[in-house]
């Protein structure tokens, strides 16, 4: 298999757990809050996913249990945050660091254990073209999370709770004026962040690496909270961000097999480079920002 | 008189030792516009804010059509068919009209967009439903705010202060639909200080004076002195007339000024002329957001220009485009900008830190250190000198009221003996004694030989201090006028852009 088709088969897997972090992460944002929690939440949803799979409870039992610790997990962001109106920032450091931690003691004793993956599926016909082909075999979870970004961009651009996600963010005082009850909305965003945040864990332990050890969301939160912001809180932006990191980390592993004489440090902190440039070029335009940022980000809110 | 549409008895509201509302009673009757008469700071605001559920009163009853009512939040009062146009509106900026509406009400975009030009037609509100937020004018965001709460199809509208915003020939239009809404069975509390526009269009009135009721009258039997009278407590202070003085050497000049903001919602300047001398007093007529602020930061230093571009903003004979505020203020400038809490004062700190602020050329630095005596005594000079009610110099800026801080600050800025003194908005939000007190000062000033300048959005405002008038519109600055000779009218005009640009 040549580098390039390579890249192309394996860059929407290595794409999946940012994208769906950073799907959640969002909506939450796009309400208003700002959740830094992510890391630690992935972390959870990872362990919690890895030990169903691990005592043969299957990979959607797996998910759906992720999602729910990544949504509980969330929700205790949530009550500081919303329901006592903690500064966003510390609760959400401490909550993530709290993720860490736990998921670090319930994953004491699967450390370095293996479960298996996923079955690829491929698209008929086009799985068989030259270069390009791996593109089209991915595991039912990459499909899905194609399917989720569509339909998150469908949602902000034609549905009302996209319209109603969008105002309660800009102006939290005038969606109460108007009759929205903002705080039980942005529980909800955050609700369902921590459940996208606990299904991107749960595809990093136990289908794009297979595997439980400690710490080995490996900074993916963060890289997802950056995505969100210089995606400038745009759907298909977001989406391409999280592609151009997973291809990006995948040419640096080419990179490596191939012999380069380039120091690994340097490759392995390539994808992030890369990412910031690219991302950093996007979000010097201070229109766009102004246009679509989120003008009560991070503020806390109550009548 | 009919059943009331709506009723409050005893309605009381305080924020921690300050009583904003005091056993309030309130009778709207249906089918009638119903005024709410007070000074900033009388507690309409607040009376309002518990009619609509924002916030909940510490005391009181409310009746609506006979029945008693608890409004908890905004969504019950619109339930019930009580609708509100904020004084600063409620839209989404990022939104379109239609988004913006259709978050209330039901309906496919389409059909909304429809409806929302069939009632522009009937009530005179049109406007364009797919223009987004941002791009519209205030007086058209309005609109906006109105035509959203009457899709509701509410039996009480509420507009705060609604003609603040406006020119004033689109008062004149505003109360033409109001009075239409009326025949149409849907009644108007209609909050205002202005005594001619309750007299123009309201058949009742309820005055507010530190958070009590002191008239509830039928305004079209009483005249503007009784009215003034219920109002602030004593007669109207006379308006000035101040005589002219000959003017004396150009002291802020800009020519042909253009300017893009960085904001992409702010507004671009193209070729703003003026010319400032010594011992006159300049007014900048114009609703808000036609380019005031951007203008602003450019004379203050906030926004500077190239090198290059020095000459394009002249201050006592040199160019000053490329320097900072400090280094302006060097040369004898003052400024008092709009926002008094953030920009004209830091409201974390004392009254006499914000003093050192932009008084510290005043003595009150010594090898770098504070001289905090000095200090004290340019703050109480201050404080007494301008009559600001504060326990003292080492009270905290926020703790103040806006027209008391504003006083502060324009003390601050006075004291500082400067050559032009530029204040925008001198007297928002200062109650009706202040604001003449201020006004006068200005005068004074000019007496004594500053340029002055002043942004202002009350016209009444304008003629009363100004030698000469500029109007400002979606960027440009129209030519001086004579503020003796000319008519509100020819201002107005010049306000909506209705004689084309004036360079």
């Amino acid at each position: 298999m040549s580098g390039m088709s390579f890249i192309l088969a394996g860059m929407l897997a290595a794409a999946t757990p940012f994208l769906l972090a950073a799907l959640g992460e969002l909506v939450v944002e796009r309400a208003g809050v700002l959740n830094l929690g992510l890391e630690g939440i992935m972390a959870l949803g990872a362990v919690v996913a890895f030990i169903v799979v691990y005592h043969g409870g299957g990979h959607p039992a797996a998910f759906a249990v992720a999602a729910l610790a990544g949504c509980a997990l969330s929700l205790v962001f949530g009550f500081l945050a919303l329901g006592v109106r903690a500064n966003q920032v510390a609760a959400g450091l401490a909550v993530g660091i709290l993720g860490q931690g736990l998921s670090s003691l319930i994953g004491n004793s699967y450390e370095s254990l293996t479960v298996t993956g996923l079955a690829k599926w491929a698209v008929p016909g086009l799985a068989d073209l030259p270069v390009v082909g791996g593109l089209f075999v991915q595991d039912i979870v990459v499909w899905l999370s194609l399917l989720a970004t569509a339909a998150i961009w469908g949602m902000f651009r034609f549905s009302k709770l996209g319209l109603i996600l969008r105002a309660v963010g800009e102006n939290p005082q005038a969606a109460r004026a108007i009759g929205y009850r903002v705080i039980a909305i942005r529980y909800g965003a955050v609700a369902f962040g921590g459940a996208m945040a606990g299904l991107a864990g749960a595809y990093a332990s136990t289908v794009y690496t297979p595997l439980w050890a400690d710490g080995m969301i490996a900074g993916r939160g963060w890289i997802a909270l950056a995505l969100v912001v210089f995606g400038t809180w745009l759907t298909g932006r977001i989406f391409f961000g999280a592609l151009l990191f997973g291809a990006v980390s995948l040419a640096s592993l080419v990179a490596q097999t191939e012999g380069w004489a380039v120091p690994s440090q340097l490759l392995s902190s390539l994808p992030y480079i890369v990412t910031i440039i690219v991302l950093g070029i996007i979000t010097s335009n201070k229109r766009l920002l102004k246009v679509n940022g989120v003008a009560s980000l991070g503020e806390p809110f109550g009548p | 008189m009919s059943a009331p549409l709506l009723s409050l008895r005893g309605m009381t509201k305080g924020y921690g030792p300050v009583k904003a509302n005091q056993a309030i009673d309130l009778d709207v009757a249906p089918n009638s516009i119903h005024a709410i008469l007070g000074e900033n700071g009388a507690g309409k605001s607040t009376l309002m804010k518990l009619i609509y559920g924002v916030e909940a009163p510490d005391a009181g009853e409310v009746f609506w059509n006979g029945a008693p009512v608890h409004l908890h939040s905004p969504g019950e009062a619109r339930r019930l068919g009580i609708g509100m146009v904020f004084q600063h509106f409620s839209l989404f900026e990022t939104l379109t009209v239609v988004e913006n509406i259709s978050l209330i009400v039901a309906g496919t975009k389409a059909t909304l967009a429809a409806r929302i030009r069939e009632l522009g037609r009937d009530f005179g509100l049109e406007v364009d439903p797919f223009a987004e937020v941002h791009a519209l004018s205030v007086g058209e965001r309005q609109r906006v705010e109105i035509i959203r709460c009457l899709m509701t199809e509410p039996k009480l509208l509420i507009l705060d202060e609604p003609t603040s915003v406006l020119p004033p020939q689109a008062v004149g239009l505003l109360f033409e639909t109001l009075r239409r809404l009326r025949d149409r069975g849907v009644s108007i509390l209609f909050i205002s200080h202005k005594l001619d526009e309750i007299q123009a269009i309201c058949d009742r009135a309820t005055i507010l004076r530190a958070g009590r009721v002191t008239g509830n009258v039928d305004p079209r039997e009483h005249d503007a002195h009784d009215l003034a009278r219920m109002m602030i407590g004593r007669d109207m202070p006379p308006p000035l007339h101040p005589d002219p003085v000959e003017p004396g050497e150009v002291r802020l000049e800009l020519s042909g000024l253009d300017h893009a903001p960085d904001d992409p919602f702010g507004v671009a300047l193209q070729g703003v002329s003026l010319s400032l001398r010594a011992g006159e007093v300049l007014g900048i007529a114009g609703i808000s957001g036609n380019g005031q602020s951007e203008l602003s930061r450019l004379i203050s230093g906030e926004v500077r220009l190239s090198e290059a571009r020095r000459d394009d903003v002249r201050m006592l004979g040199q160019g000053v485009g490329h320097l900072g505020p400090g280094a302006r203020r060097a040369l004898g400038f003052a400024f008092v900008p709009e926002e008094r809490l953030g920009r004209g004062a830091v409201p974390e700190m004392t009254l006499s830190d914000n003093s050192l602020l932009t008084a510290h050329g005043q003595g009150m630095l010594r090898r770098g250190f504070i001289d905090r005596v000095r200090e004290a005594e340019f703050t109480a000079a201050c404080i007494r000198d301008f009559d600001v009610r504060t326990p003292g110099p080492e009270a905290e800026a926020g703790a103040l009221s806006g027209g008391n801080l504003q006083k502060f600050i324009m003390g601050r800025e006075i004291s500082l003996r400067p050559k032009v003194l530029f204040v925008a908005q001198p007297t928002w939000g200062v109650d009706v004694g202040a604001a003449a007190a201020i006004r006068q000062r200005l005068v004074a000033m000019r007496n004594e030989g500053v340029a002055v300048l002043v942004i202002s959005e009350e016209l009444e405002e304008l003629f009363e201090v100004c030698d000469r008038i500029q109007v400002m519109h979606k960027g440009h600055l129209s030519a001086s006028l004579d503020a003796r000779t000319t008519r509100a009218e020819e201002i107005g005009r010049l306000m909506i852009g209705a004689d084309g640009v004036a360079a």
